[in-house]
């Protein structure tokens, strides 16, 4: 009989065999993946090898690219605010998020629905929409002014988008208003998983609420703390919609970022080599982070 | 939260290696993008003889792209594009309006993919029109300006902003590859109920003017509104300061055979833009203004004078009304003649493969004739060259003073270019280095080096270009 024959044909393999089918079911996916990304990619990193003024022949540039990402300081400088700001994208929202998700998983917050909701509603908007609400309230006579000054400390407001000093931090501010809801969704949700046991045993033991938080939460927490910064660092070192709409990397070039220097040599200084050199700088840039908070942080080998 | 744990690792890993390989393979394989400029059509150019008569080119599809889409200009060239039809029923125009920002990123890839628009609005300077002529994109018009007279009807400075040098390098000389439709320049606006308030007239004087200020601070009036959180804002504020103290070497200096910009006249206008943000004569925190947000603040009521462009005009007027008045900058002595810092709209640029050259000339010719002219007098926009509508506009309303200062301006030549022409990287240099001035960070002195130094490069590196040129 034929379909006995086939069903025996089938049962001598083990599930899964023969192992290369399995390229045959990604194969759709790889398809989109390789065209839509890696093909592009290649072109960038193809680019970033010459110079290239979008338009006319373009002449071999060697590593000059790469080389110029450490030498000219127009170049140094926006990679060392993307660190900087991942501070206040990626630390501070992680950290802040721990917090909220700790005291609400402790104390039992009347409307508790109602505040996850807000918190998290930063990330449900545009960042356009993020930029311009924070811009308007940033301006010299925004909210930001008027409250201090109704308070009695005027001495504090200042033009926070064009001040030298303030500009970053401010926009910095808005990227951890920005990931903070994200972050406590995440931890909030990793909470719940731990068995309540390890509260009990932990009470038993006479753990107060920072022993408790330390030994029981913290460490249960570490997958979600790992995925928290990763999605938060790639989203803090890519941002670009929130300068553009704020300060343009202003004033000075005190808030200039590589995605917006990336945007800003390749269309309007007419610089495409040296935008990709900065694009693939911040790709590996941002590889490299993710691979490191996945080891250090989940524990997980390569 | 399960694929924190189990999830797959995102698949970087091997792509990224994957791409450096293609990368490096394309590169070896040495295909190099862009073109080297020998689509120049330069067998098109010359060959224009006579007046063309788009009605006997056939069925013809136009494709233009612009970013005219604020509400005057719009209108203006909506009403225009009908009439051309019209008059030329076989000629169809395919519109793409959108806004400047946008144009910019998205034309180069237009103007050199295969099927490249018919006529384009490209952007005076380095960066646009420069490099879309470098690369051959662009027909010449010189041709198209002899037979429509454009040389004459045009004023040789905004026809010379429409020049490129043959050889793609220079700008301000050489062949015409665009003409524009509009005029601008930085004028000084003034709300007339403010000034009424403090006892002051419109200055006729740049003395009158800048007494007047300490005068309006007095008064608890903020004297000149002002935004700079979008970093271009100022360059047009010090183009006026700079133009007061020596407006032929700026002009000089952005068409690339003036002495730079390390000079008393740069020092002085910078440190007279630090000295009325120290004594409060611009708001507080100008850097973090939004320019768009000091406009409105202007034509709430808030500040004396604002220094902008005349394309600001058409929405200062609807909510200040008669209150609006606007003027070029007071010269130094009452009736002298002005200057100031402007020039014309975008220019319209005919891309080098076009199939219907003759029918897109015959378009430009239509967009800036003298009806056009009326059109957009119609529409509050001022015309490059304005035309008999324009003397029936009431000189004393803030259209009427707009258009009276262009004719002042045109006729006495005292338009200096902007400034960020001046090198490809003027732009950023010249906006990033005034944030600094306005902020009190940047003492005039390092200002006009750190200008020099870019200017100086630039200068540096056009000389070796022509000298190994010339010994080819």
């Amino acid at each position: 009989m034929k379909i006995t024959a086939l069903t025996r044909a089938y049962r001598r393999r083990a599930p899964g065999e023969p192992r290369a089918i399995g390229y045959l079911y990604i194969a759709p996916a790889l398809a989109v993946y390789a065209v839509f990304l890696l093909y592009p990619f290649g072109q960038s990193v193809w680019l970033s090898f010459v110079h290239w003024d979008g338009l006319s022949v373009a002449t071999p540039a060697g590593l000059d690219n790469y080389r110029a990402l450490f030498a000219d300081p127009a170049l140094r400088a926006p990679f060392r605010h993307a660190l900087l700001l991942l501070v206040f994208y990626s630390a501070l929202p992680v950290a802040i998020g721990l917090l909220l998700a700790a005291v609400m998983s402790r104390v039992r917050v009347r409307g508790m629905t109602f505040f996850r909701t807000v918190l998290f509603l930063p990330q449900v908007l545009a960042l356009i929409v993020v930029g311009v609400a924070w811009r308007s309230i940033l301006a010299p006579d925004g909210l930001l002014n008027d409250a201090l000054r109704a308070v009695g400390l005027g001495g504090l407001a200042r033009p926070w988008l064009g001040d030298y000093t303030w500009a970053l931090p401010a926009v910095g501010v808005v990227g951890t208003w920005v990931g903070t809801g994200l972050c406590m969704v995440l931890f909030l949700a990793g909470a719940q998983r731990i068995p309540r046991e390890l509260y009990e045993a932990a009470r038993m033991d006479g753990a107060g609420p920072l022993r408790e938080f330390l030994a029981v939460t913290l460490p249960g927490l570490r997958p979600q703390i790992a995925v928290a910064l990763t999605l938060t660092i790639v989203a803090g070192l890519r941002n670009f919609d929130l300068i553009y709409i704020t300060t343009s990397g202003g004033p000075g070039n005190a808030t200039s970022v590589p995605a917006y220097e990336v945007y800003h040599r390749a269309f309007e200084t007419n610089q495409v080599g040296s935008a990709a050199a900065v694009g693939v700088a911040l790709t590996a840039l941002i590889f490299v982070l993710t691979v490191t908070v996945s080891r250090l942080v989940e524990g997980r080998r390569a | 939260m399960e694929f924190a744990r189990t999830g797959a690792r995102p698949p970087r890993g091997r792509a990224v290696p994957a791409a450096l390989a293609l990368g490096a393979v394309l590169f070896a394989a040495g295909c190099v993008p862009g073109t080297d400029g020998s689509g120049a059509a330069g067998a098109r150019t010359g060959v224009a003889t006579a007046v063309p008569d788009p009605a006997t080119a056939g069925k013809v599809t136009l494709t233009v792209w612009d970013q005219e889409i604020r509400g005057g200009t719009n209108g203006e060239i909506q009403q225009l594009n009908r009439e051309f039809e019209k008059k030329y029923p076989n000629v169809r125009i395919k519109r793409v309006a959108r806004s400047f920002t946008d144009l910019k990123t998205t034309l180069k890839l237009a103007v050199s993919g295969n099927n490249p628009p018919d006529v384009i609005q490209a952007n005076q300077g380095y960066p646009d029109m420069v490099a879309f002529v470098r690369a051959g994109l662009l027909t010449p018009l010189d041709d198209y300006a002899g037979i429509y007279d454009w040389n004459t009807r045009y004023p040789a400075t905004l026809l010379g902003l429409n020049r490129v040098s043959a050889d793609g390098r220079d700008f301000g000389r050489g062949r015409l590859y665009g003409i524009s439709q509009t005029g601008e320049y930085i004028g000084l606006y003034y709300n007339k109920d403010v000034l009424r308030k403090a006892g002051l007239k419109p200055p006729r004087t740049w003395g009158e003017f800048t007494d007047g200020l300490a005068r309006l601070k007095d008064r608890g009036e903020l004297p000149i509104q002002f935004g700079n959180l979008d970093k271009y804002p100022a360059i047009h504020t010090f183009g006026v300061l700079q133009d007061q103290l020596g407006a032929a070497g700026a002009r000089d200096t952005v068409l690339g055979r003036g002495d730079g910009f390390d000079n008393a006249a740069t020092k002085n206008a910078a440190a007279t833009l630090a000295d009325w943000a120290k004594r409060g004569y611009l708001p507080g925190g100008a850097n973090g203004l939004g320019y768009d947000d000091a406009a409105k603040q202007f034509a709430s009521g808030d500040g004396a004078y604002l220094l902008t462009g005349t394309w600001q005009l058409t929405d200062l007027k609807k909510p200040m009304g008669d209150k609006l008045g606007i003027m070029p900058p007071p010269p130094a002595k009452a009736g002298a003649a002005p200057v100031t810092t402007g020039g014309q709209g975008l220019a319209w640029s005919i891309t080098s493969r076009s199939r219907h050259p003759e029918v897109a000339a015959a378009y430009l010719d239509f967009l800036t004739d003298a009806h056009a002219a009326d059109v957009m007098t119609r529409h509050g926009v001022l015309p490059a060259v304005p035309a008999r509508a324009a003397d029936r506009v009431s000189p004393d309303t803030a259209d009427g003073q707009m258009v009276a200062g262009w004719k002042r301006l045109s006729a006495a030549d005292g338009l200096v270019p902007y400034l960020d022409y001046s090198t490809p990287s003027f732009y950023d240099t010249l906006s990033a280095a005034l944030q600094g001035v306005i902020s009190g960070k940047t003492s005039p002195d390092a200002f006009a080096a750190t200008l020099q130094k870019d200017y100086g490069a630039f200068m540096k590196k056009r000389r070796e270009q022509h000298t190994s040129a010339g010994t080819e």
